[in-house]
């Protein structure tokens, strides 16, 4: 059946509460298995072995010593994955990245693999493959890497994917350009024009479960995965394809998750571990360390961004315009070109236009984080904004009022938006104590805002409503932080029975049609669009059941707080019939009770957020200490409001860890010089204050309950609002994330010398 | 298969079991006796994931050889509830929600608990700096420090 | 008759062009169309585009009927973290 998607005003009473998730006891009491927390019977451990070069021709890979090796039962290379892409270039890619092809392409490049009794003799085994590599020349560095000098990271994919009339640099790729008005008629109508050129390193999404799956592969051509992943049927598509199995014959099981953040929903690990399965004839449990996690999963794009914007004395921008150049490891990717879609987007702008490309380098394949590229170009575009500010001599929260984006405007990457937030959390940010609070010696203040789309896509979910009236949901959207008690919630609120009563579960792609991966912020957004529709499904079932038991017309029954009730000539009697009631009743009225619903959940409401930031800096060390911390961004609707707040702080805890501390360090080797915790240094509980969330409720339109996702929007600010904050209290303006303690004082030094 | 063998307490039950000489105490918890609550986040004892008490102090299991065990008494998160009545930390971090993935729960509780034995009345200072060493992705902390702060005035008063 | 606005890349692939008019009832028939006048669009459709009706972002539905005198704006068909 069809349903209504637009947006209703409801007076809730299960939405907006606070329960405690259904699967908080799991995680609370060791319970949850997560990806490396299963087994299956008679299973081998898997090993990885991995290039040490950032460039290498593999000329010869002997595998003989490894597989006479006693509790060896398979050893893999890519000669054990046959291409099977069929010219698709982005499958390619996958296949090539999970296992070099004749090419290592950067430090930590998959090249090999075992799969041996025990984790004692797999190790011994990859310590027995000689692999003979060609060291080639290599480039880390994305400055250096479109340099003309530059050594080509792989020649098929660079300059010749873009109109060559435009003479890019060398190792450019995906060249795109948005934007609208005529971009140097308005720099000529500029009063006031700042310019700036701006660069972040690569870090890591930094989710402490590392990869892990248990593969199984069975001669009949079936197979079972156990991973972790933000998408298992992604999973199983790409595994599928990628190893030439039916799609349907392998069945994928998302297990609790450690964290993604973007980091699972490519896969890595999984198609060497079914491969190692089907060759050994067992199943393969092939899990990440650390190391590993570092050197070939994840990272974001390091980036190099130069901004222009002019405006006239009054505070008015005339004209912005922006280039990005987003790294995207040895693989062709799009990250520029998020860049380039919402670097401006913030903003209500005549003329605007943004030009992205990526550029290939030997690291690893760029993944997504959280809000992919938007938090780098807002780090560029917000820094001069404040710069701007400065130059005319107004606040610069104030600029950003004046020239904030609203209903009817037409978007920087195109589109004219519905009803938005950036107005609202801008206001709020101005009226918020804590902009008004006073600031001490070394301290600075900053405020940046941020843009994020927010996904929608495909999603399917199923609700039983067992014999004593008790409901299961399920769902095929991964819970990665509380996802099931906001599913819970929405399922309950419709039905109109207490939380306790629905218990929400995420099914395997055995048991539910296809459902996109959890990313984007589109989990809670698309899954409870899904769920008001299978309970309404549901609904009329009962309705129907009810009708039955009191032998009356479906249309004389309707249903409210959770009950059956009749109404119309002559029911008036009728007792109200409960949930339980039907659903013990339902082996004589027409079987089991169910709801189903498949969609496709477009209309994401677009996401704003406006954060304040305040830093200490200590001048003899260059060290910084993030005083106070305040978000505020738009929710739509806030389902379970802790589970919202949870989102803003972690995602700004994300962005500050990015601001100043995380950066991935390569040595003149090509090699990463910190593929650990202690060097890649993530926040700690003692280096962050309290974040202070205000949630704003602007309906998304097209969503029955209004709800946006919000997962992702709160990293777009951070590194932005830190190194304003940074930059107002060092009177220097930063230009070159993370502000590690080397380049603050550098900042200092060269304040105190011009 | 040659091993070695140690006798060992945890969580109150007396427990023997081989090991090899560089299998470490978590390897054997997860691997040999199926205690998968405490987790491998980074085998370097740089994120607290795999933390556990041993005969009264916190330590990584990643760093510690199941041999060391010899004689010890370990605490781990299967045991922190007493019977189907969770421990106030564990309720409280529910209640506020201080799990997002909760991949990182088991490590900060126990790291939590060993801090309010040390420390029954801690400054929220005190408890940043004593949960520092446990690594935590999704939440930024804020609510697993006032998820402690409230078990510590919950288990004052009890 | 639709009025279709293209984003800076695919607009350098149909002719340089930044709107097109086309003939179409619904999305699947604006992109198989636009494909077919302009063959350099073709790589952009199989790589995913995504289609604006007044600001609203379709991504999946080729059946979605495109109503007159609306805007309509064709993005990169884009993913999240």
């Amino acid at each position: 059946m069809a349903h209504d998607a637009s947006y209703s005003a409801h007076d809730f009473k299960s939405v907006g509460t606070r329960p405690v998730r259904p699967d908080g006891i799991d995680k609370v009491t060791g319970r949850a298995r997560y990806g490396a927390d299963f087994n299956m019977p008679g299973q081998l451990v898997g090993r990885i072995l991995r290039s040490p070069h950032a460039h290498a021709r593999i000329r010869k890979i002997d595998t003989s010593k490894a597989e006479k090796l006693k509790g060896v039962k398979a050893v893999l290379t890519a000669a054990d994955l046959p291409d099977l892409t069929d010219g698709d270039v982005a499958f390619h890619d996958i296949l090539d990245n999970c296992m070099a092809r004749g090419r290592a392409l950067y430090d930590g490049h998959a090249v090999a693999a075992v799969a041996a009794i025990d984790a004692r003799t797999a190790r011994e085994a990859l310590k027995l493959i000689a692999v003979d590599y060609e060291v080639l020349p290599h480039v880390t560095e994305i400055d250096e890497a479109i340099k003309s000098s530059a050594h080509v990271v792989r020649e098929h994919v660079s300059t010749g994917s873009v109109d060559p009339e435009l003479n890019m640099p060398p190792n450019t790729t995906k060249r795109s350009e948005f934007g609208h008005g005529d971009i140097e008629a308005g720099f000529r109508k500029a009063e006031v024009v700042v310019e700036g050129s701006y660069r972040t390193e690569q870090a890591h999404q930094g989710y402490i479960e590392p990869h892990a799956c248990v593969a199984s592969v069975n001669s009949d051509g079936t197979g079972e995965l156990w991973v972790c992943t933000q998408g298992h049927f992604a999973f199983r598509h790409f595994c599928a394809r990628l190893l030439g199995m039916d799609v349907s014959k392998l069945r994928v099981t998302s297990s609790e998750i450690g964290g993604g953040f973007g980091g699972k929903t490519h896969v890595w690990i999984e198609p060497v571990a079914l491969a190692l399965s089907r060759k050994a004839g067992r199943p393969v449990k092939l899990v990440m360390s650390r190391e590993e996690v570092f050197r070939a999963s994840g990272p974001t794009s390091a980036t190099s961004i130069d901004v222009k914007i002019g405006a006239t004395k009054d505070g008015r921008i005339t004209a912005a315009s922006a280039t990005l150049r987003f790294s995207c490891g040895p693989y062709a990717g799009s990250w520029a070109e998020l860049g380039a879609m919402t670097a401006f987007a913030c903003y209500d702008l005549e003329n605007v236009r943004t030009v992205g490309f990526d550029v290939l380098v030997n690291r690893p394949k760029t993944a997504a984080y959280r809000a992919p590229s938007a938090p780098m170009a807002a780090f560029a575009v917000e820094s001069a904004i404040d710069d701007l500010a400065r130059k005319i001599g107004i606040d610069a929260l104030e600029l950003r009022i004046r020239n904030a984006a609203k209903e009817g405007t037409k978007s920087s990457y195109g589109p004219v938006y519905g009803p938005i937030g950036i107005g609202p959390t801008l206001e709020a940010a101005k009226n918020h104590p804590h902009m008004k609070a006073p600031l001490g010696k070394n301290q600075g203040r900053g405020v940046a805002c941020g843009f994020w789309f927010n996904f929608g896509g495909q999603t399917c979910t199923d609700l039983n409503i067992g014999a004593d009236g008790t409901v299961t949901l399920a769902v095929g959207t991964v819970d990665v932080g509380g996802s099931r008690a906001s599913l819970s919630l929405v399922a309950v609120e419709e039905l109109g029975i207490p939380y306790g009563q629905v218990k929400t579960v995420v099914a395997d792609t055995g048991t539910l049609g296809y459902n996109d991966t959890t990313e984007g912020s589109r989990g809670t957004f698309s899954s409870s669009m899904a769920a008001i529709f299978a309970v309404r499904n549901a609904i009329q079932v009962l309705r129907e059941r009810a009708a039955k038991m009191w032998d009356i017309p479906v249309d004389d029954v309707v249903w409210e707080d959770g009950h059956a009730k009749a109404r119309g000539k002559g029911h008036g009697n009728l007792p109200r019939l409960s949930l339980k009631q039907i659903a013990e009743a339902a082996v004589n009225t027409g079987g089991p009770i169910a709801g189903h619903s498949e969609i496709v959940a477009d209309g994401a409401g677009v996401s704003f957020t406006t954060h304040i930031c305040d830093i200490e800096i200590d001048p003899e060390t260059g060290g910084t200490k993030v005083l106070r911390y305040t978000v505020i961004q738009d929710a739509g609707k806030a389902v379970h409001p802790t589970y919202v707040e949870g989102q803003y702080q972690g995602a700004a805890a994300q962005g500050i860890g990015w601001a100043l501390n995380e950066e991935y360090v390569y040595g003149k080797d090509g090699r990463l010089q910190n593929p650990g915790f202690l060097d890649y240094r993530i926040p700690v509980c003692s280096d962050l204050p309290m974040i202070d969330t205000e949630i704003l409720e602007i309906p998304n339109p097209n969503h029955p309950y209004g709800i946006r996702g919000v997962g992702e929007t709160s990293i777009v600010p951070p590194l932005a609002a830190v190194a304003n904050a940074v930059s107002n209290a060092v009177g220097v303006r930063m230009t070159h994330i993370p502000m590690s303690p080397p380049r603050i004082l550098a900042a200092l030094a060269a304040e105190r010398v011009g | 298969m040659s091993g070695i063998a140690v006798s060992t307490t945890i969580n109150g039950d007396a427990v023997e079991f081989l090991c090899q000489a560089e299998e470490t105490l978590l390897d054997v918890l997860r691997d040999r006796l199926g205690l998968t609550g405490a987790k491998e986040g980074c085998g370097t004892g740089d994120c607290g994931a795999c933390s556990v008490i041993v005969d009264g102090r916190l330590v990584c299991a990643c760093l510690v050889l199941g041999a060391e065990a010899e004689g010890s008494s370990i605490e781990t998160i299967e045991g922190m509830a007493d019977g189907d009545k969770l421990h106030p930390l564990q309720e409280k971090f529910l209640e506020h929600a201080a799990l997002q993935c909760g991949v990182c729960t088991p490590g900060f509780l126990m790291a939590a608990k060993d801090l309010l034995t040390r420390n029954p009345d801690p400054t929220e200072e005190e408890i940043r700096f004593g949960l520092a060493g446990n690594l935590c992705r999704c939440t930024g902390y804020d609510k697993i420090v006032r998820a402690v702060q409230d078990a510590a005035r919950v288990m004052k008063g009890a | 008759m639709v009025e279709v606005k293209l984003w800076g890349s695919l607009g350098a692939s149909a002719g340089g062009t930044d709107k097109v008019d086309i003939e179409a009832k619904t999305i699947g028939e604006l992109l198989r169309k636009l494909a077919e006048r302009y063959p350099g669009v073709q790589p952009h459709v199989t790589q995913g585009i995504a289609v604006s009706i007044n600001g609203v972002v379709y991504r999946d539905d080729w059946s979605k009927e495109l109503p007159e005198d609306t805007e309509i704006f064709l993005l990169p068909r884009l993913a999240g973290g």
